[in-house]
């Protein structure tokens, strides 16, 4: 498929960090950052050593270049997700996209209104919305999981009401890794004429997205978790949307025209959401961290990534009893997890002791661990420059489990 | 006597009270003190409660979740405190918090507590290791004594 351990020698921490606390290093907190390859630190570089001039701003030649090297880097976004041009905002990544469109339509919403979430989602799917449930007095509802913690259609279809306005859900879910059906949820919204906001934070860096075919009205995602950058991210809307909506930073390079009594026009999107300097390093990053992803190819990495879960879960159940799994059967590269009787952050150390990198936690989605039943999990997630080798050394480490005061008198 | 404890015996100490936490209990008397610890690096939640009286602690009980050291430390810590004059606490308080930086602290002082000698070598799990004190820093100082936290 691809050559993993080529591709591992273009991504500069696997050299220099070759080990950590004195063991392999092994990187499984994937859906929380990700490493970056050569390509993109170079593409960094580039812009402050050949570039570094301002971006719609200048009456030179130089400025003229960033400029024009600034919109190649958009373009090769919008490309990637099957979106024009002009419906690709750059943010500095998925919260502040989310931040932008709850803000943004808040005024198209009244007291009586009702916005639909889950308890899947990540905080920066939640807390936004509370605040505009704040200022406008509309309420937030839950959609209803499945038993095994899964969004379904149906579910979505029964619980929108005459006053659902919004529904905004994860394409993937952080903790638990499910994909939903984006696709046939954004159906069922438009049918109702609801709104269907999208976070693709987990799902963006893990395989192929068509905004079109998905037919989602906003979706976000962010730079790091794909290889790019921190710092940088991007918010997709529909051109007829975005331009309804208000921006949510005001400033320089976002507006036409302004006087002092007040009077100001906007330019058009995406500029009108990219008020002041842009992270312009962020977005030649971005960019080229986007063309290695597709040099391997997204379908190539989610087939990958699929297939070293199944062997990380099938060894970990056929050899790791005390070990319970809550997402055995996810299409994706998350795995969630307890050892019987350790808690959580224990067990996260005591990985850590063997050079496992893993995130222990509430992974942000505070609200789904009432409905798991639990405090806290373990979460390793891959990433396609992860091996088989590194899933076995995992396997072998959780075995240890029950020897996690090990890791605190090391 | 300390001195001589050995890995095992601090193991033992810590897995004993993780799994029978001391003083652990939602106090709903008015007359206690209490405050909520959480962090946003980790993921213990406890609630430190106590009842001061004439400048003695006269009971410290503690509630929520947490790791094995956060829940050990805190437990040890609630044995440790009780009865002690506010004064004595936090002399208790200053010399643990030494011993979690590597720096010199009297073992007589500390008791069972010096099982987390070995924290300062682990500087991941010093927040998991005071939890607890901090909070009790806080109801007494207002401050929970970590700069930067």
């Amino acid at each position: 498929m691809f050559d993993v351990k080529k591709i591992r020698n273009d991504f500069p921490m696997f050299k220099n960090n070759e080990y950590m606390q004195g063991k392999k290093m092994v990187y499984f907190d994937n859906a929380n950052t990700s490493f970056k390859p050569q390509q993109v630190i170079d593409a960094i570089s580039e812009y402050y050593s050949k570039y570094s001039c301002n971006t719609h701003r200048g009456d030179y030649n130089l400025s003229d270049l960033s400029d024009k090297k600034f919109e190649e880097s958009r373009k090769v976004i919008a490309d990637f997700i099957n979106a024009k041009k002009t419906e690709v905002c750059f943010t500095s990544g998925a919260s502040m996209g989310l931040n932008v469109i709850a803000y943004g339509y808040q005024k198209f919403l009244t007291k009586d209104d009702e916005i639909l979430l889950t308890e899947a989602e990540h905080a920066s799917n939640v807390l936004p919305w509370f605040k505009v449930a704040e200022t406008v007095g509309c309420k937030i509802s839950y959609i209803p999981l499945n038993e095994k913690g899964k969004l379904t259609p149906e579910n979505l279809e029964k619980s929108i009401t005459k006053n659902t306005k919004v529904v905004s859900v994860a394409h993937v879910t952080n903790v638990l890794g499910y994909v939903n059906d984006v696709k046939e949820l954004a159906k069922v919204a438009h049918k109702h004429n609801v709104l269907f906001v999208c976070d693709g934070a987990q799902s963006v860096p893990h395989m192929k997205i068509d905004v079109k075919d998905l037919d989602v009205d906003f979706m976000v995602f962010s730079g790091h978790k794909c290889i790019g950058p921190t710092g940088i991210g991007v918010l997709y809307g529909k051109y007829e949307l975005l331009d309804k909506l208000d921006p949510l930073m005001m400033g320089g390079g976002m507006n036409t025209k302004f006087d002092m009594c007040g009077d100001v026009g906007y330019l058009l999107p995406p500029l009108k959401f990219e008020a002041g300097t842009q992270n312009v390093a962020g977005a030649f990053g971005l960019a080229a961290a986007i063309k290695y992803l597709e040099s391997i190819g997204m379908d190539n990495i989610s087939k990958y990534e699929c297939e070293l879960k199944e062997y990380a879960v099938k060894r970990l159940i056929e050899e790791v009893p005390e070990i319970k799994i809550y997402n055995p059967e996810i299409d994706g590269g998350i795995i969630t997890f307890n050892y019987k009787g350790v808690h959580a952050q224990d067990m996260a150390t005591l990985l850590a002791s063997y050079g496992i990198c893993v995130r222990s936690g509430e992974h942000c989605a505070k609200l789904l661990h009432n409905l798991l039943g639990t405090d806290a999990t373990v979460r390793a997630s891959l990433y396609f420059y992860n091996t088989k080798e590194e899933v076995d050394a995992f396997v072998e480490a959780c075995k240890k489990g029950s020897d996690f005061l090990d890791a605190f008198f090391a | 006597m300390h001195f001589s404890l050995s890995t095992e015996m601090m193991r033992e100490v810590i897995m004993d009270h993780y799994q029978n936490p001391r003083n652990k209990r939602e106090e709903k008397d008015p007359s206690y003190v209490s405050v909520y610890m959480d962090s946003v690096s980790c993921i213990d939640k406890i609630y430190i409660q106590m009842k001061v009286e004439n400048n003695v602690l006269v009971d410290v009980c503690w509630h929520g979740s947490g790791c094995a050291i956060s829940t050990a430390s805190t437990s040890i810590m609630s044995e440790l405190l009780m009865g002690k004059t506010i004064e004595e606490a936090s002399k208790i308080m200053e010399h643990y918090t030494n011993m979690m930086y590597g720096k010199e602290y009297d073992p007589d002082l500390l008791d069972e507590a010096v099982v987390f000698m070995n924290t300062s070598r682990q500087p991941s799990r010093i927040k998991c290791a005071t939890i607890g004190y901090r909070g009790v820093n806080k109801l007494i100082n207002g401050d929970d004594g970590n700069d930067g936290e």
